[in-house]
């Protein structure tokens, strides 16, 4: 699109909307560049999700919808994309001010309202909100820019073309005006076709390690998180939720909290009972006064629910077919098989889940902590039997997300306790309830196969059980039923070594609890199973790990190749042996998320029954880093998550009950176990920004047991691995 | 109950009904002091971390009678005239923070430790800073610990 200003100018009044518009088929196919499915249709979905990686789901017709300018020119970037740690806010500055011409400073960022009509049409999540955004907002910034240009023309009298720009002023002959001069009394607004973009070699802060913007907030213990929300006159609620799963509560008894003194009223609507009270203190303890019975439909312990977890059982989906069934290869050899398993796993995200509402006279305004602010808002709407315009969800900043607040219902409780007593509400689960109430990390089982003969691989398959991701989630929009597999839990699951005949079949499991998204959804049991699986099949064939790896996957496919070099980085930057040395063994591992390769070398050393990770070198093909520091931050951020989970985090289930119910007793990956030097390369593949903030969670797992393979021959098969 | 303490430089009182109740509440909600957070209730992850008499505490397992008569410090309270501590000076030079939500607890777990042990080793940070970071900061902050103990004895 180039500039024909002069040709095809659009007038547009104040309520400017939609000129142009992104769509795409959205939500996180994250598949990367792995080409599968035979059946045409589901083909159809992949290859979108191939080559429309991470589309953006709002408006982005509308430049005066995202960037508001202050008479202190001040830009100030309403952002649909939330900031829950990732660091978005800051790559969304950096993109705006490219454009603009003005200095970071100039720029704030600030959760968009939905009820300023700038919605993300899906949610925050799957690592797409920097990619997604990369053209558009560019465009936009550029767009409005070329609008004050103009405008700042007619109010100085002068050719636009004489103008020049810099940091949010323009001058001409002597005269100056700022963005925020030229905007002052302007009601209505020529929107001109986007202008080109600016070419890379004259950016001045994309690709630069910009400091967080949100980062002076974050050192002085600013109020900007859900839980720091308020309204005058504010009550506390706390509502009574199971401990058990598949069990449903009856025989309350209220009494004894309604006795309770401050208690103002115990409100028992859409299947909830909630206490309101004057502080959060009291709130908490005359809930805790609530009595009642449970009936369990069923008895549940682990071992039944691993038993339901199991390669065979449940619905089939063959989503990977290169070739035949490993049994079925003709031929001499024989068939070397191992299991996997993985654990439940809980978000343990620091801040609760909770919500203030305020509801006054047919409207309500919530303030949360949310990955999905239009979801939120259109379930509230419809709970409380109102339009959509009557709700304003005002996101705040995210005490951690990482898949948790993709579903956000607690925002209806708190709005209907409000209306109950006529004051804004807040309402808070406490930890034990965050622990039982969790939208898990789905237990997996996995069976990998090879066929090998005379030292080669003849086929590889992979197998495995999972419970929900996107199945049954808010955030299905059908896309599940089409592929028939569920894209969450069988991300990172399709086999990237394609100069093998190879298979993958997922089996679909229902469970008695919740399980969704959690950071990298099935990556992380996925790249455990078969990275560790290839890994021991170059101990078995007598190979090389990398040169396995590397003589296993073809050049047809570009992000085949981008993974080839970022494992040749990985092993070159961290001087990869295959063997121990002085206690200590290396191991390797190779993963493609959402089209961004990441290989890791893990460090380690055995001590006594501990597994202890050194040091960590990672090559991380992103494409470009929009902010490579905070890409670094990501990557470092991972590989010190994947450990937790690799090495210490489970959920155990006895009689219904799901434990452990606090930190401490789930154990945590904490500053003592985590690796002291992290050697992040960063590799840049493509000139587009792909997905940063999950792909590195993906080889760590597969990356440590490798390495304790060497030290003990033990291939340990379980996540979370342990020795004891 | 009335309580009184001193807190940040201030002297301040909180009413509570019951003076068990955990001092966390009494300075976010009675006193609109947000910086300290909840993150479990029991004393296990170190969000609510502030100083009590210059010791680190959890202060969500700390009943607000005993604040009585303290000098109470937060992280509001840790920079003084508006100069970040030599702690937050290091959390920014390393831009250690993500979500951000823990990172109060930790600057005053280390701004305590720092008290303690002036130059810590690899090994006192892994046994002192025992918080949990669920972004998994832990490289970034032990280099900004790191950095914090050379800030401080530049300025000393």
């Amino acid at each position: 699109m180039s500039n024909t200003q002069n040709k095809d100018v659009k007038k547009k009044g104040v309520k400017r909307r939609k000129f142009l518009k992104y769509s795409g088929v959205g939500i996180g196919l994250m598949l990367g560049g792995v080409w599968i499915a035979r059946n045409p249709l589901r083909r159809k979905v992949f290859e979108l999700a191939e080559t429309m990686i991470a589309p953006y789901m709002g408006d982005t017709s509308d430049p005066l919808l995202w960037m508001q300018i202050t008479p202190e020119n001040e830009i100030i970037l309403h952002s649909s994309k939330v900031e829950m740690g990732q660091g978005t806010f800051t790559s969304l500055a950096q993109l705006a001010a490219e454009e603009l011409e003005v200095e970071m400073d100039r720029i704030k960022v600030v959760h968009a309202e939905t009820g300023s009509g700038n919605m993300d049409g899906m949610s925050t999540g799957g690592s797409m909100s920097v990619a997604g955004l990369w053209t558009p907002l560019r465009e936009m910034a550029a767009t409005l820019r070329e609008m004050l240009k103009s405008k700042a023309a007619e109010k100085l009298e002068v050719a636009s073309n004489t103008l020049t720009l810099a940091d949010g002023v323009f001058s001409a002959n002597g005269k100056t005006m700022t963005f925020g001069a030229v905007v002052e009394g302007v009601t209505e607004w020529n929107i001109p076709d986007v202008p080109p973009l600016k070419e890379r070699a004259s950016f001045k802060y994309i690709g630069k390690p910009i400091q967080r913007v949100d980062l002076h907030d974050k050192l002085i213990g600013a109020p900007i998180f859900g839980m720091d929300a308020e309204y005058p006159d504010m009550l506390h609620a706390s509502v009574v939720r199971s401990r058990l799963i598949d069990a449903s509560m009856t025989n309350f008894d209220i009494s004894e909290a309604e006795k309770m003194p401050s208690v103002v009223k115990i409100v028992q609507e859409n299947g909830f009972i909630g206490v309101v009270a004057k502080t959060h203190v009291e709130a908490d303890n005359a809930r805790r006064k609530i009595t009642f019975d449970y009936i369990p439909n069923r008895k549940w312990n682990l071992e039944d629910v691993e038993k339901e977890v199991s390669v065979g059982k449940g619905k089939k989906t063959i989503f990977q077919k290169e070739g035949s069934a490993v049994e079925d290869i003709n031929g001499e050899g024989d068939i070397f098989q191992m299991e996997f398993r993985s654990p439940i796993g809980a978000h343990a995200q620091l801040e609760p889940n909770g919500a203030v509402a305020s509801y006054k006279d047919g409207r309500v305004e919530i303030k949360v902590s949310t990955q999905v602010p239009k979801l939120t808002r259109d379930e509230v709407a419809k709970a409380l039997g109102l339009s959509k315009d009557d709700v304003n969800v005002i996101p705040t900043f995210l005490g951690g997300g990482f898949g948790r607040r993709l579903h956000t219902p607690n925002a209806i409780q708190a709005a209907i306790m409000s209306r109950a007593v006529g004051k804004p509400v807040k309402s808070f689960f406490d930890r034990k309830q965050e622990f039982q109430n969790d939208t898990f990390r789905p237990p997996t089982h996995h069976v990998m196969k090879a066929k090998i003969h005379d030292g080669k691989i003849l086929g590889l398959e992979h197998q495995f059980a999972s419970g929900d991701t996107l199945f049954n989630s808010a955030l299905d929009p059908g896309v599940a039923t089409v592929v028939r597999a569920d894209i969450g839990s069988i991300r990172g699951g399709a086999l990237i070594y394609d100069a093998l005949p190879h298979r993958s079949t997922y089996y679909h499991v229902n469970l008695p609890f919740a399980t969704s998204f959690w950071r990298s959804l099935g990556l992380l049991a996925n790249a455990f199973a078969i990275e560790s699986f290839i890994d021991e099949l170059a101990i078995k064939t007598g190979q090389d790990p990398v040169a396995l790896r590397l003589n296993s996957i073809l050049n047809e496919n570009p992000y085949n190749v981008r993974a080839k070099k970022v494992l040749e980085a990985c092993a070159k930057k961290a001087g990869y042996k295959d063997g121990v040395d002085n206690g200590r063994a290396m191991g390797i591992a190779l993963t493609i998320d959402g089209g961004s390769p990441c290989a890791h070398v893990a460090e380690v050393s055995v001590e006594g029954k501990e597994i202890k990770v050194h040091k960590v070198t990672v090559a991380f093909d992103c494409g470009f880093a929009v902010n490579p520091d905070q890409v670094r931050a990501q990557v470092e951020g991972c590989v010190c998550m994947g450990i937790s989970a690799a090495l210490f985090e489970k959920m155990d289930l006895k009689d219904n009950k799901l434990y452990p119910i606090n930190y401490g007793s789930y154990k945590m990956a904490l500053m003592r176990n985590s690796p002291r030097e992290i050697d992040v390369v960063l590799i840049e593949g493509n000139d587009k920004p792909g997905p940063v903030g999950e792909p590195p969670l993906g080889p760590i797992g597969a990356a440590i047991g490798n390495a304790v393979r060497r030290l003990t021959g033990k291939r340990l098969t379980q996540l979370p691995m342990s020795l004891v | 109950m009335k309580v009184s303490f001193t807190i940040n430089g201030k002297l301040k009182s909180v009413e509570v009904s019951d003076g068990n109740s955990p001092l966390l509440w009494a300075i976010r909600d009675g006193l609109d002091l947000k910086g300290t957070k909840f993150g479990c209730g029991k004393a296990a992850c170190g969000a609510c971390t502030i100083h009590v008499d210059g010791k680190a505490v959890r202060s969500c397992s700390f009943p607000t009678k005993y604040a009585e008569g303290k000098e109470i410090t937060t992280i509001e309270g840790l920079s003084v005239d508006g100069r970040l501590h030599p702690v937050q000076q290091a959390w920014k030079e390393e831009v250690v923070p993500q979500c951000g939500y823990c990172q109060p607890g930790f600057m005053m777990a280390t701004a305590a430790m720092l008290k303690e042990i002036p130059n810590p080793t690899d090994d006192d940070i892994d046994n002192n800073i025992i918080n949990v970071c669920r972004c998994a900061t832990y490289y970034r902050m032990r280099k900004a610990i790191h950095k914090a103990a050379a800030l401080n004895s530049q300025n000393s």
